[in-house]
């Protein structure tokens, strides 16, 4: 069963359409990246999940109960417009956001301790967040997201403004709290953080999913026709029945082709056509990137 | 915790907190008790420095000796056996500011009276004189008639004409009131309400547009509704409020009293009370202005406690019920509109559009309610007290004047289901406005953010 799960779930401002029909179902204890171009929709679908608006038609699940109002408890948010009170100081803040979350004071001070001494800010406790760098403060913000343990963590773009030295502690830190039980949605432009991480993916474009499922089997299909050459020198090669060209790069005296196969071709037919344009240095099936099946399915579409 | 109790005590405790807070509450009352004090201290200064001895001469007769009393920046110096022109040379170097000279014929021909002086006298310093000498020629003139008895019949018919308003109250009882207690009550409320509606209206709005503008706010209202994140605010802020002047009128009252107490007692004031009756104890033929001056102190004390028996006589269980009331609703209908619109800009200078059509009714109010205090019944203060974006600062204005229950019921009724159907409407544009960035909002969109669903 999913820990959550939307279903059906359309939203109009006006006359405008953000969500047309979108469902997802997040399995447990996995991340789920929620991908598409700027405007398709993706933060108003987290928005409804956190219930700051609600659909206009379509259902919401949480471990198979309809969503609740307490159910913004168990939900932990990092939206990508996101800031703190700049005046207020660090410790203060957190709390005060743990305390919007049903936290105790006192059990909110145990975990803040726990946390800040883990990420290394137990110095920043009573500095105002002003004074903070913009790393620190996402830093503070990510702890104040996890601190009252949620079952269901909506991180949008949670890696801008970390440097890669941090960027790391942080996805190690939500690689940990999935290995704990939590089940994370992941909102991102970073296709390459989207293969490190998500289990599943849902794609949304125009209001619209387009593009659903495991990561693996998606870069599977994908990849079904396409391959990696490499030849000494420069080359010549031509679209022609067996294949066509999609990418070629040239440097280091080296030709770097990718290639997409005609359906039901036996890969030897291409190898002895190839063998004829150069000297050989590696053929392999490629497996796209997350970023060319974006790109195409988005292209594809409109 | 109930989280709007939450978000109330942050807005309360930053606010409270702040440096500027702190300094306002504390350098406000200093100010107002200035404002008070000042102008006893320059008076007392003025004396010191425009301290005006003058010499009285009278040619060939003493009636008019200490006649003449002495004021808080004069001293009457009465001297015989000088001739005027002689003094005319030198009264300045003997420290005398000027010399009055009477002359016998007074009696018949009142102008015969000469002040010299280097500067032109003060009005108030020849009226002194006058009234003074005009007394006593009149005294004169009438004891010429040998009337038996004369000082009672003078104390007798000496009269004050001072007007007492009799409101009678439906149910015939007879009260009396003071026009100028209901005048100051109706200012005072009036000008209170829109000082209140005001200033913490716009701290909400700027309170909102923080918010906005640092972005925290989409993170808090994943965690509460947005409707509670705009109470606490407007809650958390009348709080804040109400704690600040609380303080400024218990320190401005101990401020004016403790000043007043100490320091002008030492260097002033009542060494001038205590000096006239040391003056009148002195001299002889003082009576009449010893009467004098404890007549001119007690029509005062009348008055006073005349006022303040008026002021007992209002219906202030009415008053402050209502001044409460229509400070609750009145408060939260207009914070909760500057929430919205602090909800629908990204920047402060962004709400210039927004905020006019806000302020005309409150300006209109507080116009009004000025007219109100000239005259209550008009029908202007009397529609403008049942509408309910003006009826907060005229209804106040009108009821120390006496308001009819029916008016003060439906007025009160119309604000509650304003207040109610504003504060909806309002949580409505907030809601959506908080996370709206980098669009300039006009009002067609926020009449479409009206209509958006949940």
């Amino acid at each position: 069963m999913p820990l959550f799960e939307a279903r059906n779930v359309t939203k109009q401002f006006g006359r405008f359409t953000a969500l047309d029909n979108v469902s997802i179902s997040v399995p447990e204890q996995s991340i789920f990246g929620l991908l598409g171009p700027n405007g398709a929709g993706k933060t108003t679908l987290i928005r409804i999940i956190n219930q700051i608006t609600g659909p206009d038609s379509g259902e919401l699940f949480m471990n198979g109960k309809k969503l609740t109002p307490d159910d913004v408890h168990v939900i932990g948010y990092l939206p990508e417009e996101r800031g703190l009170y700049k005046k207020m100081k660090v410790g203060e803040q957190a709390i005060y956001l743990a305390e919007l979350k049903g936290l105790s004071k006192n059990e909110a001070m145990k975990r803040l301790k726990y946390w800040f001494k883990k990420l290394e800010i137990v110095d920043w406790w009573d500095k105002k967040v002003e004074e903070l760098s913009k790393g620190m403060q996402q830093k503070v913000q990510f702890i104040t997201t996890i601190l009252h343990e949620p079952k269901l963590l909506i991180f949008d773009e949670p890696f801008t403004g970390f440097d890669p030295v941090n960027t790391n502690i942080i996805k190690n830190e939500i690689l940990f709290l999935r290995e704990r039980g939590a089940t994370i949605i992941f909102s991102t432009h970073n296709m390459g953080s989207v293969e490190e991480l998500c289990d599943n993916i849902s794609l949304i474009n125009k209001s619209k999913t387009i593009l659903e499922g495991r990561v693996d089997e998606i870069r599977k299909k994908w990849a079904a026709n396409e391959y990696d050459l490499i030849f000494k020198g420069d080359v010549t090669i031509e679209d022609n029945n067996l294949f066509t060209v999609l990418n070629r790069q040239d440097n280091d005296n080296k030709s770097i082709i990718r290639i997409k196969t005609t359906e039901n071709i036996i890969t030897n037919d291409i190898l002895s056509h190839l063998m004829k344009a150069g000297e050989i240095l590696s053929f392999n099936p490629s497996l796209p990137s997350m970023n060319d099946i974006f790109i195409r399915v988005v292209r594809a579409q409109n | 915790m109930n989280k709007t109790a939450v978000i109330i005590k942050r807005e309360y405790i930053t606010r409270v907190r702040k440096k500027s807070f702190i300094i306002m509450t504390i350098l406000a009352p200093i100010l107002m008790a200035a404002l008070i004090i000042l102008p006893t201290v320059l008076m007392m200064s003025d004396r010191d420095k425009d301290f005006k001895k003058i010499a009285v001469i009278e040619d060939g007769s003493d009636l008019f000796k200490n006649v003449i009393p002495n004021t808080n920046d004069a001293e009457f110096v009465y001297l015989e056996d000088v001739n005027v022109n002689d003094l005319k040379e030198t009264f300045e170097e003997a420290g005398y500011y000027g010399i009055l000279y009477i002359s016998p014929e007074v009696i018949n021909i009142p102008n015969a009276i000469q002040l010299i002086s280097k500067k032109q006298p003060p009005i108030g310093l020849l009226d002194h004189i006058s009234g003074s000498l005009e007394k006593e020629i009149e005294k004169q003139k009438l004891l010429a008639y040998n009337i038996e008895d004369l000082d009672s019949i003078l104390k007798s018919i000496r009269t004050n004409v001072d007007i007492q308003t009799i409101k009678i109250d439906d149910s015939g009882q007879a009260k009396e009131t003071s026009t100028g207690i209901a005048m100051i009550l109706a200012y005072l409320g009036g000008f209170l309400m829109y000082m209140l509606v005001f200033i913490f209206g716009s701290q909400v709005m700027r309170g909102v547009i923080e918010e906005k503008t640092s972005r925290v706010v989409e993170v808090i209202v994943s965690s509460v509704k947005p409707v509670q994140l705009m109470l606490g605010k407007i809650i958390g802020i009348a709080l804040v409020g109400l704690t600040q002047f609380m303080i400024w009128v218990i320190l401005t009252v101990g401020a004016v009293a403790f000043v007043k107490g100490t320091v002008l007692k030492e260097s002033g004031i009542t060494e001038i009370t205590q000096n006239i009756p040391q003056n009148i104890m002195s001299e002889n033929n003082m009576t009449v202005n010893a009467e004098e001056t404890v007549e001119a102190l007690s029509p005062e004390m009348e008055e006073f406690s005349k006022m303040f028996e008026s002021a007992l006589n209002q219906d202030w269980l009415l008053i402050i019920f209502s001044f409460i009331f229509y400070f609750i609703t009145g408060y939260f209908l207009y914070a909760s509109v500057f929430a919205a619109i602090g909800s629908a800009v990204d920047n402060e200078t962004e709400t210039q559009q927004f905020m006019l059509p806000v302020t005309i009714p409150i300006i209109l109010g507080l116009m009004v309610a000025v007219g109100t205090m000239q005259n209550p019944e008009s029908s202007l203060s009397f529609w403008f007290s049942i509408i309910p974006l003006t009826s907060p600062i005229v209804m106040i204005a009108r009821i120390p004047f006496g308001v009819p229950l029916w008016q003060i019921i439906l007025s009160m009724a119309l604000m509650v289901i304003t207040f109610l159907a504003f504060v909806w409407m309002a949580a409505k544009i907030y809601r959506t406005g908080i996370l709206m960035y980098g669009k300039k909002t006009s009002w067609k969109e926020l009449w479409k953010w009206l209509k958006y669903s949940g």
